[in-house]
């Protein structure tokens, strides 16, 4: 509100300010715009056309088969993904219930008991920086190297959910931290005056603040581990399996996999029912993402 | 025999813990298992559960994986997972005990041998059924009856600058030719460049390529110059369409046929497939099962797959190299 006044004000002390705007723009700043207007263009026209050519590939397999069969190498028109879309469930589920937590206690450290000046917290901090930059497949070498064969957990939901929860821990760290640090010192202040404790001010001031953008930045995380293939396929490159995950030991086969599978069969059929795997998928993303940006118009705190 | 209507998922909790249960102790639904009835039909009737684990050659993969819906058709409570690895990758695995099946393409090599003998793996080779590729032209080109293995090379190399038919032969008319084949994902393309060009994956870029080997058919059914390659059945099935080119591996023109594919004769676009089973884990009821099932409907199978079956004579010895196995199970 009280910015919104403040525009109005600004507005009425500048009554020519329309006019200012519009006098003989100058053509470099014409070329500039031209510039962003094209730059711009470049994401939404390839986003638009890569999603109007998936729809039209689909069309054929655009129906409830997608989600209620399984997988058919067989007969195209009696396949399914679902087996696949369960599988990324269990996945993307117990990568949230291992990545939140350590990532969200991970960013309140750093931000609210760490000295940045020790040197020991400052190497912790260049390396999450540089872990979040490291291809998605050195994650599946470690996974399949250290937790599939090191730990003897095999192929299974638990190190495919272990794998990605390490590949998406520093961003989660790092949304997390943000979303901290977007607190205003102010109100720690205010909290400590009063008499709070240190942990008491997290608790009950630091955190309730910074759930919003934490619950944003995490969501955009598990999204990204939603549509990686690289480190799973490294991990077992399970691609024909026709049941549900029943468990943290189960076997089990993700959406991208089978979208993979699906592409370098020879019959068209597979090639639509590739096409419906991805709607299925850029679905579930778009749902994920919405809730997301949802969660932080929704709840978002300004001071 | 009512067991086989497939009631798949109705008793999803029960499976659920059927197959944990099996997972944790193998030996649990085995009490009567050893001897007689385990051949195919005896495994349908009893209740089998647990996981059977396939890894290796993504070109066999398609060959199991109809092997195991069908099995998992009549078992609902097994659960069989084929990976593709490629049979390098599949043989790694295997001989580090972390699968129960591998596949492969070719026979296994000593430095693999080497590695399953490390981890004390035994196994039986069997070799499950063949695969062929045929190079096939326009109905219309009444020239390439015959191809050499070095005439192909040179039209499908990397780089190659052949653009017309009298560049392949100077005998051959004027004719442009136009190339199609299958994409850079598919095993036959590995295949294929391997065999030719010698390296798997090189190969020529500028020519039509589609992972639907209709597309490949009706391109070069519509060019009079056309000329591409993909698995045997397919041709089979398009035989009005298209003529296929013998191939001179050396020993003169042989056509492709399931008989010459088989025998392997047809030189160098036939290869057999293998499957690997474990030796140790035959004890396990229901890889037992699946393999007894996978031998059994070969001919089936393979068909459904668009694949080259067994002839009688490697039926039998398909058929003795599973005996062999189950023999050294039991040492």
């Amino acid at each position: 509100m009280g910015s919104g006044l403040l525009d109005e004000d600004t507005a009425a002390a500048l009554p020519e300010g329309r006019r200012l705007e519009g006098r003989g723009v100058p053509w470099r700043e014409r070329l500039f715009q031209l510039g962003l207007w094209a730059s711009l263009a470049v994401g939404v026209v390839f986003l638009a056309s890569l999603l109007v050519y998936v729809v039209v590939e689909a069309w054929p397999r655009l129906d409830l088969r997608i989600l209620t069969h399984f997988p058919d190498i067989i007969d195209p028109s009696n396949a399914g993904a679902q087996s696949a879309v369960m599988g990324t469930i269990w996945v993307i589920a117990f990568t949230a219930l291992y990545c939140l937590p350590t990532g969200i206690l991970t960013a309140i450290y750093l931000e609210e008991y760490a000295d940045p000046h020790r040197w020991y917290n400052r190497v912790v901090e260049i390396n999450i920086q540089n872990l979040a930059a490291v291809p998605s497949i050195v994650y599946g070498i470690l996974g399949l190297g250290i937790i599939a064969r090191g730990m003897g957990f095999g192929q299974t939901v638990l190190t495919a959910s272990l794998t990605l929860s390490l590949l998406v821990l520093p961003t989660v760290i790092i949304a997390a931290r943000e979303a901290i640090r977007a607190v205003p010192q102010s109100i720690r202040e205010a909290s400590l005056a009063l008499g709070a404790t240190r942990w008491q001010t997290i608790r009950r001031q630091v955190l309730p603040a910074a759930v919003p953008g934490m619950a944003t930045g995490s969501i955009l995380a598990l999204s990204r581990a939603i549509g990686e293939a690289a480190p799973l396929l490294l991990l077992g490159g399970l691609a024909f399996i026709t049941f549900n995950p029943s468990g943290l030991d189960s076997p089990f086969t993700v959406l991208p996999i089978q979208i993979f599978n699906w592409i370098s069969q020879s019959r068209a059929e597979f090639i639509s029912l590739a096409s419906a795997a991805i709607v299925v998928l850029l679905v579930i993303l778009l749902a994920m993402n919405s809730l997301a940006i949802w969660l932080r118009n929704h709840y978002s705190h300004r001071w | 025999m009512n067991m086989r209507t497939p009631l798949r998922r109705t008793t999803a909790p029960a499976a659920v813990t059927a197959a944990l249960t099996a997972a944790l102790v193998p030996a649990v639904s085995g009490c009567g298992t050893s001897g007689t009835d385990a051949s195919g039909n005896g495994a349908a009737a009893r209740q089998l559960s647990g996981t059977v684990r396939v890894d290796g050659s993504s070109t066999v993969a398609p060959l199991t994986s109809a092997a195991a819906q069908l099995f998992q058709g009549e078992n609902p409570g097994v659960r069989v997972t084929v990976g593709t690895s490629g049979t390098g990758g599949g043989f790694e695995k295997f001989c580090a005990g972390e699968t129960d099946i591998s596949d492969a393409s070719r026979p296994i090599e000593d430095d693999e041998k080497r590695a399953c003998a490390d981890n004390d793996i035994t196994y039986q080779q069997l070799r499950i059924a063949n695969d062929g590729l045929s190079v096939v032209v326009n109905k219309d080109n009444d020239f390439a009856k015959c191809l050499t293995v070095e005439q192909l090379r040179r039209i499908w190399e990397p780089g190659s600058d052949i653009k017309n038919w009298n560049q392949v032969d100077p005998d051959f008319p004027d004719e442009e030719l136009e190339l199609f084949g299958p994409g850079t994902d598919s095993g036959t393309f590995d295949y294929f460049t391997e065999t030719i060009n010698g390296e798997e994956g090189a190969s020529r870029t500028d020519y039509s390529p589609s992972e639907d080997d209709n597309v490949v058919v009706q391109g070069i059914a519509g060019s009079r110059g056309g000329m591409g390659y993909f698995g045997l059945s397919y041709y089979e099935e398009n035989k009005d369409e298209l003529n296929v080119v013998k191939i001179d591996g050396g020993d003169g023109c042989v056509e492709p046929t399931a008989q010459t594919v088989q025998n392997g004769t047809y030189k160098p676009l036939s290869r057999p497939l293998f499957i690997y089973p474990k030796a140790s884990s035959m004890a396990k009821p229901e890889v037992e099962a699946f393999v007894d099932y996978y031998v059994e409907n070969n001919a089936e199978i393979a068909e459904k797959a668009l694949f080259v079956p067994l002839n009688p004579q490697q039926n039998t010895q398909l058929k003795d190299d599973l005996q062999r196995l189950k023999e050294q199970q039991g040492s």
